[in-house]
C-alpha cells in the first residue's frame, strides 16, 4: 500500500500473547499502523476514545461481555469493527455482526488476508469469513415467509439471488476477486452485495436471526 | 442376615407376620416363640388397652426387616395360627372391656369408636408401610397401569382418615359434652398444629439438604466429565506434541486434530444426530485431514437424513477431498455443502497444482470412478474444473426431490 495515511488499527484481545503476534505481524505492512493495545472492555473503551482509530480488531470472546460489550459501549463514535475469534459458535458470530461489526474472520487467518481485511473494513466495506457466510446462508436459507415481522421492509428479510451466489462463493473460499472473474462483475460489485448482506444481518427483524443462534445450541 | 449375630437386630418380621410383624420380629429377636409375645400382648391389653398401644408404639418405632427384592416371597402364617392370633386379640379385647367395667354387648361407649378408629388406623399404616407398597407392586404384575394404582391408594388412604375421624369424631361426642369435645377438638389441633411447628424446621431443612445435596452431584459430576475429556483428549495430545516436538508435519496433524475435537465438543448443538449429512461430510474431511496433514475449511449449510445417494455424496466428497489432499500440493482445502429443499450440492475446491481434465488417464480410478461414477450411479452429478496452477473444483449435486 503507497497511501499516505495508513489504516490505524486498535487491537483488543484479552490474549496478551495474541496481541502481541498480531501486532508483530500486522508491523510488516506499511498500510497498517497499531496505535493501541486493549486486554478488557473498560480498557478498549478508554482506548477507542482516546486514540480515535479507523479500526478496532475485537476479540468476540472476553470476560465482562466480550466483543459484543465494546461494540455497544462505543457505538456513536465513528470507528469500525472487525471482529476476530476462534470461536465458531454461531450466535457469538451473528451477535457481535449484529451489534455492528463490519465484519467477522477467524484468528487462523493468513497476515496478508487480515491486513487486507482491516484495509477493507477501513473502507466501509463488509468482510465476511467463509464461515460467516455459511452461518449467513443458513439463517437465511429456511422458511423465509413464515416468521417475518410483517409490517417490516420485507426487502430486508431475503437475500437477492445475486447475494446468494456471492456468499455461496466466499463460503468455498473464494476471494471477492475470484468471485468477481466468476460471476462476471466488478470487484466494486462484490463488495456492495456483501455490504447488502451486512446491512440486511443487522438490520433484519427475523425471528430466525435473534433466535436461530441460540436454537442452533439449545434446542 | 449377618452369620454369627447372637441376637439379631430387631426388625418387625417380613415372614410370619400377621398384623404387622412386630410379635414375630420380637419373638426372633428374644429367640423365644411367637406365640408366647403374642399373649404377652394380650394379657397386657386387658391393662386399659396398653398392650395395644405397646404394639401401636414398636410398630412405628422399629423398622421393617429389610427384603431382598428378589427373595421367595412366604405367604403369611397360615390359617390355623391366624385363628390363634385372632382368638388372642378377642380374650385381649374382652379382658380389656371387663376391666374397665363396660357391658359387653350392652349401650357402651367406647367399642365402635375403638373399632372404627383401629381400622382407619390400620388401614393407613399399612399403607405409610413402603416395602409393602413395593411388595403389592411385585405381586400385581398385571395391573402395570400406575394411575389405577395411585387411585386406590388414594382411596385407602382418604378411607383410612375418614374412619379414623370418624372415631375420634363418635369418641368425642359419647363420651363427654360438646363443649368437652370442642375443647378436645381445639386441644388437638393445637397440639398438632405445634408438633408442626416444632418439626417444621427440620422437615424444611431436610428438604433443602436433598436439593442442595442433588445439585452438588450434578456439580460435580459435571466437573468430572470435563476433567475426563481435558484428560483424555487435550492432556494426550499435548503430551504427544511434546514427544514430537522435532516433526513439524505431525505436530501440525496433532494439533489440528485436537482442535476439531474441542471444537465438536464446545459448540456443536448437544441434540446434533451423528447419523445426519452435516456431521458425515465433518467426520470425512476430519479423516482426510489427519491422514493427509491438511487443513479442510468445513461450511455446511442445512442438514438432512443419510440416505444411499446423500451417502454416495459423502463418499464421493471423500474422494474429491483425498485427490485434492494428495496432488494439489496445498495445505488448505475449502468444502462447502449446502443442503436445499430440491437438491444437495457440494464443493470441494484448492488452489493447488490442478490439471488437465483432458489428459487424465482413463484409468486414474479415483475421479473416474470413485468421483463421477459413484454420482451418476445414484442419480447425480459431477462436474471437475481444474486449471493447471490455479487449481481444482469439484462439483457434487445431488437431486433430492425424486425418490
Amino acid at each position: 500500500m503507497t497511501e499516505a495515511q495508513p489504516v490505524r488499527v486498535v487491537l483488543v484481545d484479552d490474549h496478551s500473547m495474541f496481541r502481541s503476534g498480531v501486532r508483530a505481524e500486522l508491523a510488516a505492512d506499511s498500510g497498517v499502523e497499531i496505535v493501541g493495545e486493549a486486554g478488557g472492555v473498560g480498557e478498549a473503551v478508554a482506548v477507542i476514545g482516546r486514540t480515535k482509530p479507523d479500526v478496532v480488531l475485537l476479540d468476540v470472546h472476553m470476560p465482562d461481555g466480550g466483543g459484543k460489550a465494546v461494540l455497544e459501549q462505543v457505538k456513536d463514535q465513528d470507528v469500525r469493527f472487525l471482529a476476530l475469534s476462534v470461536s465458531d459458535a454461531a450466535e457469538d458470530v451473528i451477535g457481535v455482526i449484529r451489534a455492528g461489526a463490519r465484519g467477522y474472520v477467524t484468528k487462523t487467518i493468513s497476515t496478508a488476508e487480515l491486513a487486507d481485511a482491516v484495509r477493507r473494513v477501513a473502507a466501509g466495506d463488509a468482510v465476511f469469513s467463509h464461515r460467516l457466510a455459511g452461518f449467513v446462508l443458513d439463517a437465511f436459507a429456511s422458511s423465509p415467509s413464515a416468521d417475518v415481522t410483517p409490517s417490516f421492509d420485507p426487502e430486508l428479510e431475503q437475500l437477492t439471488s445475486r447475494e446468494r451466489e456471492v456468499l455461496r462463493l466466499i463460503a468455498q473460499g473464494y476471494t471477492y476477486k475470484e468471485i468477481a472473474r466468476e460471476l462476471f462483475i466488478s470487484v466494486k460489485t462484490v463488495e456492495s452485495h456483501v455490504s447488502s448482506v451486512l446491512r440486511k444481518l443487522q438490520l433484519s427483524t427475523r425471528h430466525q436471526l435473534t433466535r436461530w443462534a441460540t436454537e442452533r445450541r439449545l434446542a | 442376615m449377618q452369620l454369627a449375630a447372637p441376637p439379631p437386630r430387631l426388625y418387625r418380621a417380613a415372614d410370619g407376620r400377621v398384623v404387622a410383624g412386630v410379635a414375630q420380629g420380637l419373638a426372633n429377636h428374644l429367640a423365644v416363640k411367637p406365640l408366647y409375645v403374642r399373649i404377652a400382648f394380650a394379657v397386657l391389653a386387658t391393662f386399659n388397652g396398653f398392650g395395644i398401644v405397646v404394639y401401636l408404639a414398636l410398630w412405628a418405632v422399629i423398622p421393617q426387616e429389610p427384603v431382598a427384592a428378589d427373595a421367595p416371597r412366604r405367604p403369611r402364617r397360615r390359617a390355623v395360627e391366624r385363628g390363634t392370633v385372632l382368638a388372642l386379640v378377642a380374650v385381649a379385647a374382652g379382658g380389656l372391656l371387663l376391666s374397665r367395667g363396660v357391658p359387653i354387648l350392652g349401650n357402651n361407649i367406647l367399642l365402635v369408636p375403638l373399632l372404627l378408629a383401629g381400622a382407619g388406623l390400620a388401614v393407613l399404616w399399612s399403607q405409610a408401610d413402603k416395602d409393602q407398597r413395593d411388595r403389592w407392586r411385585r405381586i400385581s404384575l398385571f395391573e402395570t397401569e400406575p394411575t389405577t394404582r395411585r387411585s386406590v391408594a388414594i382411596i385407602r388412604f382418604v378411607g383410612g382418615a375418614i374412619l379414623v375421624a370418624a372415631g375420634v369424631a363418635s369418641f368425642l361426642l359419647l363420651s363427654g359434652t360438646l363443649s368437652a369435645a370442642r375443647d378436645g377438638l381445639v386441644a388437638g389441633v393445637a397440639v398438632l398444629a405445634g408438633l408442626a411447628l416444632l418439626t417444621a424446621p427440620l422437615w424444611w431443612r431436610l428438604v433443602a439438604d436433598l436439593t442442595q445435596e442433588r445439585r452438588e452431584r450434578i456439580r460435580s459430576q459435571e466437573r468430572a466429565d470435563l476433567a475426563a475429556h481435558l484428560h483424555d483428549s487435550v492432556l494426550q495430545t499435548l503430551a504427544l506434541i511434546q514427544r514430537h516436538s522435532d516433526e513439524p508435519r505431525e505436530v501440525a496433524r496433532l494439533a489440528r486434530g485436537q482442535e476439531r475435537e474441542l471444537r465438536t465438543w464446545l459448540y456443536r448443538p448437544e441434540d446434533r444426530e451423528e447419523s445426519k449429512f452435516a456431521a458425515a461430510l465433518e467426520a470425512v474431511a476430519g479423516e482426510v485431514e489427519d491422514a493427509y496433514v491438511v487443513q479442510v475449511e468445513s461450511v455446511v449449510v442445512g442438514d438432512a437424513e443419510v440416505d444411499d445417494r446423500l451417502g454416495a455424496v459423502v463418499q464421493a466428497t471423500r474422494e474429491a477431498l483425498v485427490n485434492a489432499a494428495k496432488h494439489a500440493g496445498v495445505g488448505t482445502i475449502s468444502l462447502y455443502a449446502e443442503v436445499e429443499p430440491a437438491e444437495v450440492t457440494v464443493f470441494v475446491r484448492d488452489r493447488g497444482a490442478g490439471f488437465d481434465p483432458e489428459l487424465v488417464d482413463e484409468d486414474r480410478h479415483g475421479v473416474r470412478g470413485s468421483i463421477v461414477g459413484r454420482m451418476e450411479r445414484h442419480g447425480g452429478e459431477a462436474t471437475i474444473r481444474s486449471v493447471v496452477g490455479a487449481g481444482t473444483e469439484v462439483e457434487l449435486s445431488m437431486d433430492r426431490s425424486t425418490t
